[in-house]
């Protein structure tokens, strides 16, 4: 079991530091949500498909990020609170580069 | 009035197959959704996705699904109420309830079984200030009926199948057509992004991209909107009668959640010792919409779960009848249209 570290931002601004495995099948969607940093129901709502945007995060490190998919683009140009540095945390998967990791949760749609 | 012995509020695969099992007990169901079609998420959102955890199917797209299980229930003759959402909920001195959709169509039923996965799925409307303001005074998240819009002019916000297909069709009706999108992509079918493109080129729709709308003027009803380019920041004004933003829909527990039942992190708490019933007597919950210790939202529990449901219902409506359960090997399945399937029966022959 290997663990990295990431830095998340919850809605209410409150700054958390978890643990993150590596060997799971996890996204960064899946890591909010074991550690309840989002209510239930409000994140992950298509089960990471990349088809809402209720885990939309704000990518605050220099962390060098796989590409989106064409999937997410589209997801993301249909949101809101769309920023420059904004991804799908359901399409980030959690592999040992993104150690020291810091993302900020993006509001919940209304 | 409709009547029937279970009414199921969700169309999804959970409640679709509450149908058959209530079926082999012989009680009548009835369905409302606020989506046109059955099939709930399945169907709206990911019906072209494979699902690998339906026990026996090593692999089957969610629509497939979807059309077995409306293949399954069609002996027991399930009535739907389609494209209304369950509003409210009023029980009668005999027990039974009626739940009323946004319509005004009624529903009488001595059980209701809530399926309703995450919710309602309701339109998602964009970030402006005023926006409520304008709803059908212009504003509009969904076209019903498309001849509202004959000689108006209107303006389209969106990138995906809906935005492209209705400013096709709408570019023979409207006297203009506007399309803005954040992008220059469009999510779409092929063929109707190619359409979108020709009627372009012929100026029957008017497409502005990047670029999307932040803000709405008229006095009373929609005048104009204010429509800024996403790469230059320029802004320009756009006269218009109506705007229609499609941008997807979104699931929420809506109106269910004011029917005084217990709620726990935007579900339906249930009693999963025993028959998924909610704190309500006659309400149960079944599928992503309930919530108990060690949930799990996955189709084969919504499936087990409106199995046991059938059964408290059974029981709630004939306290007095007592039941055994039958496989469908042994009983088969004998449908209210009167069709029967049952199992082949062996030859009984002697080899000499």
């Amino acid at each position: 079991m290997s663990d990295i570290k990431i830095k998340i931002t919850d809605r209410e601004g409150v700054l958390h530091e978890v643990d993150a495995p590596t060997d799971m099948n996890m996204n960064l969607m899946e890591v909010v949500r074991s550690y309840e940093l989002a209510p239930e129901g409000t994140i992950g709502i298509c089960g990471g498909m990349a088809m809402c945007a209720s885990c939309q995060c704000y990518i605050k490190s220099n962390h060098e990020l796989p590409e989106k998919s064409d999937d997410e683009e589209a997801m993301l140009a249909e949101a809101f609170f769309v920023e420059e540095n904004s991804r799908l945390g359901c399409q980030i998967h959690i592999t040992d580069d993104l150690d020291g990791l810091e993302v900020e949760l993006a509001p919940e749609e209304g | 009035m409709i009547k029937t012995d279970i009414l199921i509020i969700g169309a999804g695969p959970t409640g679709l197959f509450a149908v058959f099992e209530a079926g082999l007990l012989q009680l009548r169901c009835h369905l409302i959704d606020a989506l046109p079609q059955p099939g709930g998420q399945c169907a709206e959102i990911y019906p072209k996705k494979p699902i690998y955890d339906i026990p026996g199917f090593p692999e089957i797209l969610a629509g497939e699904l979807v059309d077995n299980l409306m293949e399954q229930i069609k002996p027991f003759q399930p009535g739907f109420t389609l494209g209304e959402r369950a509003e409210t909920i009023e029980k009668l001195e005999d027990g039974s309830f009626v739940v009323t959709t946004n319509k005004g169509t009624k529903h009488n039923a001595p059980v209701v079984a809530i399926a309703g996965g995450l919710g309602s799925f309701e339109p998602r409307k964009p970030l402006l200030g005023n926006l409520s303001r304008y709803e059908d005074k212009g504003v509009a998240y969904m076209i019903k009926e498309p001849e509202i819009y004959r000689n108006k002019k209107v303006l389209i916000a969106g990138g995906g199948d809906s935005a492209l297909d209705w400013s096709i069709f709408l570019a023979d009706v409207a006297e203009e057509v506007t399309l803005v999108h954040r992008r220059n992509e469009f999510r779409g079918a092929l063929d109707s992004v190619e359409k979108v493109q020709e009627l372009k080129n012929k100026g029957k729709i008017n497409l502005i991209t990047p670029a999307e709308v932040v803000a709405l003027h008229g006095a009373g009803k929609l005048e104009k909107v204010t429509v800024q380019r996403t790469d230059t920041e320029e802004e320009l004004e756009v006269e218009v009668d109506n705007f229609i933003p499609l941008f997807g829909l979104s699931p929420k527990l809506g109106p269910i959640a004011d029917w005084g039942l217990e709620i726990e992190k935007n579900a339906i708490k249930v009693d999963n010792s025993l028959d998924y019933q909610t704190n309500i007597p006659g309400i149960y919950a079944i599928g992503d919409v309930n919530t108990y210790p060690g949930k799990l939202k996955l189709i084969l529990c919504g499936f087990h779960e409106a199995t046991l449901m059938c059964q408290s219902a059974y029981q709630r409506i004939y306290p007095n009848k007592k039941y055994v359960m039958k496989y469908t090997t042994v009983g088969g399945v004998i449908g209210f249209d009167g069709s029967k399937k049952e199992a082949p029966k062996a030859v009984v022959k002697a080899i000499n």
